[in-house]
Formats: structure tokens, sequence, C-alpha cells
């Protein structure tokens, strides 16, 4: 089966002074729909870079990605972020919403940019935000909003509209250990409803939410998990005394 | 885990018989910890030929044999409740020593052996999450147990993930190779 999201042997390589610096090296990865995957390594491991090429915010040195079977390299910048816009939405972990906005402005804002007025782009904006259980902080600004909730409007601007893919970087760095679990269970939700979801983090509590975990180090793909997690097992083991 | 201690617990909320001990001592531990009826009527007996707990009559030791806590039982369980567990010095922790031996030992890739324990963890830990994804969210004690396991795990990982960086930092500048007593004594390590 085809992910949504396919990268084959992708590179990237900066120049820093006279040296190279090799932040992505033949990456390969697939992430198909309604599945989640965690991209997990220490700071400088290439996994940011990683969501930015995924995301056609970043073009790779060399190699392919192709997001719902189309391929970035090729095509224009024009239809580069009109995919951008359409299929990929984007998390975070400092939220970047817009402060002059409200919380449903912030969340149409996609929609309008793709050129959809801004009544229907508003209906669909109050819909994924009543989806998130925020319908009442509709008109609040974001400084009016806590840092859970400014992180559910954010997921509500990522899945909002026709996503196939969803992108997050470290979502749950800035919250506390019950928002940032409320935060995983969203875009659980969001993922098994059919998006494709791709969360970096440094965090082991956070990637355990994820279907599959992909090391990252130097760049590399070193190492993934096995397949679905089975609790049962964890049930069966002997009791404790 | 104190099954001991547990117990008392429970016979501190009224008397109670001994399947049924087993019954909420699994309920309220999330089941994660799974407890076997020979174990709950050795303690039962335990407990009472210690005075901390009575039967309320002569039946042999059984399903419908009932027991109630004794003032002496009431008081070791608030003082138990109160007493933190030895954390101070730390049991001699296999996962440490296998890194300490792969440190040391001649074509040994480190690296890979600590991500080889790395996935394993993460593995187990997935496995903890999808509990918390189901039933958890509406049982509060299998929450916290998944919470606690979980927050070991992680200390796990991020001890790993420490260890991963700064041998790779002693690599480029070796530090002076210091003695294994004097690292013993410092951690207070025990057999």
């Amino acid at each position: 089966m085809t992910g949504v999201l396919e990268l084959r042997e992708v590179s990237k390589t900066y120049r820093d002074g006279t040296d190279d610096v090799h932040a992505l090296r033949e990456v390969s990865m697939s992430v198909e729909a309604g599945r989640m995957v965690a991209v997990m390594g220490p700071s400088g491991s290439g996994k940011s870079t990683l969501l930015t090429i995924a995301g056609a915010l970043e073009t790779p040195t060399s190699g392919e990605v192709t997001v719902g079977g189309l391929a970035f390299a090729g095509m224009s910048r024009d239809d580069r972020s009109r995919l951008r816009r359409r299929a990929i939405g984007y998390v975070f972990q400092d939220f970047n919403l817009l402060p002059g906005l409200t919380a449903a402005e912030n969340v149409a804002l996609p929609l309008e940019l793709d050129g959809l007025s801004a009544r229907k782009a508003r209906v669909s904006a109050v819909a994924a935000l009543r989806e998130l259980d925020l319908t009442e902080r509709a008109g609040h600004f974001p400084d009016q909003l806590s840092g859970g909730e400014r992180q559910r409007v954010a997921i509500a601007r990522a899945i909002v509209g026709d996503r196939r893919l969803l992108l997050a970087d470290e979502p749950t760095g800035a919250l506390d250990t019950a928002n940032g679990e409320a935060v995983m269970r969203l875009l659980l939700t969001a993922c098994r409803r059919g998006l494709a979801v791709v969360v970096v983090t440094h965090d082991a509590q956070l990637a355990s939410w994820a279907d599959r975990v992909v090391f990252i180090r130097d760049g590399r793909i070193v190492d993934h998990t096995g397949g679905r997690p089975d609790p049962d097992s964890l049930l069966a083991e002997e009791p404790a005394g | 885990m104190s099954v001991r201690h547990a117990l008392l617990a429970l016979l501190s909320e009224g008397p109670k018989y001994g399947l049924q001990l087993r019954e909420e001592f699994e309920a309220r531990t999330g089941e994660v910890w799974p407890l076997n009826v020979g174990q709950v009527y050795q303690t039962l007996q335990r407990l009472e030929r210690d005075g901390l707990a009575e039967s309320g009559d002569d039946a042999e030791p059984g399903p419908q044999k009932g027991f109630r806590i004794t003032e002496a039982g009431a008081a070791e369980l608030a003082g138990w409740l109160r007493t933190p567990p030895d954390l101070g010095s730390p049991p001699r922790d296999e996962l440490i020593i296998k890194i300490l031996v792969a440190v040391r030992l001649p074509g040994v890739d480190v690296h890979e052996v600590i991500q080889a324990h790395r996935r394993y963890v993460v593995e187990l830990m997935q496995q903890w999450t999808r509990l918390k994804e189901g039933d958890a969210e509406h049982d509060l004690s299998l929450a916290l147990a998944v919470d606690a396991e979980l927050f070991r795990l992680d200390a796990v990982v991020r001890w790993l993930d420490t260890a991963d960086g700064r041998l790779k930092r002693a690599a480029l500048t070796p530090p002076p190779v210091r003695s294994t007593p004097q690292l013993r004594r410092r951690t207070g390590a025990r057999r």
C-alpha cells in the first residue's frame, strides 16, 4: 500500500562555511492513512529537517518526496504552495497562531488563503473548533487562551478542510503532562479518521502514542519499533509479589 | 508492591471475605498486577498471626472466611502509607552494567547496544500507552498505574539518551579513566 507521505532516499546537505553539513542522509519512509509515525531523535539529529522537507517547506538536495501520490519535485512554486495549504496541516511547539486574529479566524485563514469565501471558511473553522470542544473560545484572541487551548486551536487549524497529512513538531513541548496527553489524544483521533500523522520529538512518552517509532541519528534512520503495539502481553505477566 | 499492606487497606474499609479481597485488589490496581488466590490466603494467615487482622469465625481458610482489621493493623497501615519506600540507594541495575561493559569492550558499538535497549523500552511504552488510550481513560486506577510505568520507563530512555550523548562527546575528547571502586562508592549501589 502506498503511503500518503513517501520519502525515498531523501538527503539534505547545508553549506556551513567551507564544510558540508549532512542534515539528512538517504532517508526513506512511508506513512499510510490512519497511521501515526513518531520520529524520535536528539537535537541536531535531522528530525525537524525531515518534517520541513515532508511538508514542502524546504526542498531536499536529492531524493523524492510525494504527498498523496504527487511528487514535490517538478511542481511549480504555486502548485507546491497549493498542495501545502490543502493537503498538509502543521502543528508546532510554539503554536504559531497569529496574535491579531481570533481563534476562528486563525483556523479559517488557510482556507481563505486557498480561495474559499470568508463565510464558508468561517463555517468550516467553527465546525473544527467544535470538534475540539472550543466553540466558546471561537471569538477569543490567542493571548486570551491557555497554552492547552492555543494548541487545540493550532490542531483545529491543522485538520480543517480536507487535509491528508498532519505534521507535528514537538506538539506538546510547552504543555504540562495533562494538556500534552490531551493534545496527543486529539492528534490520534484525527489520525484514526484517516489522516496520516508524523510527530517529531525527543520525548519517549510522546513518541509512544504512535503506531510506529522511527529512530533518527546524525541524519539517518537507524532503527524503528515493530508493528502495532499489543497491550495484552503486559497484563499476562507474572503477578508481582 | 506490598500485598500485605494492600490487603490491610482493603480491610480498613470494613470486614471482607478472601475472594472479595482478591477481586477488589485487582480492580483497584487496574488489573495491572493479577494476584493468585493462594497469595491472598497466605497473606491473610500471616496478618492474623501477627495480630494485624482477625477472622470473624473458625471456618477453614477459603473464599467464605471473613476477615477484619485490628487496631494494630490500622496503626501499621497508617505508618506504612506515610513511610517513603527506600529510593535512596538504588539496586544494582542490569541495564547500567550492560552499558558500562559495552563501553569497555573492544569491537562493540556501544551506541548500537544503547539503541537495542532504547527500542525495547519504547516498544513497552507503546503498549502501556495503548492501554491508556483505551480502557484507562475511564478507569482511574489503571490510568494511575499506567502513568507510573510510563514515567519509570521514560526515565530509562532519558538515561539511555543522556548516556548516548555523553559517550559521543567523550569520544571526541576522551576523559581520564576513573576507577570502578570510586564509582561504586559514589552511586551507593548495593549488591
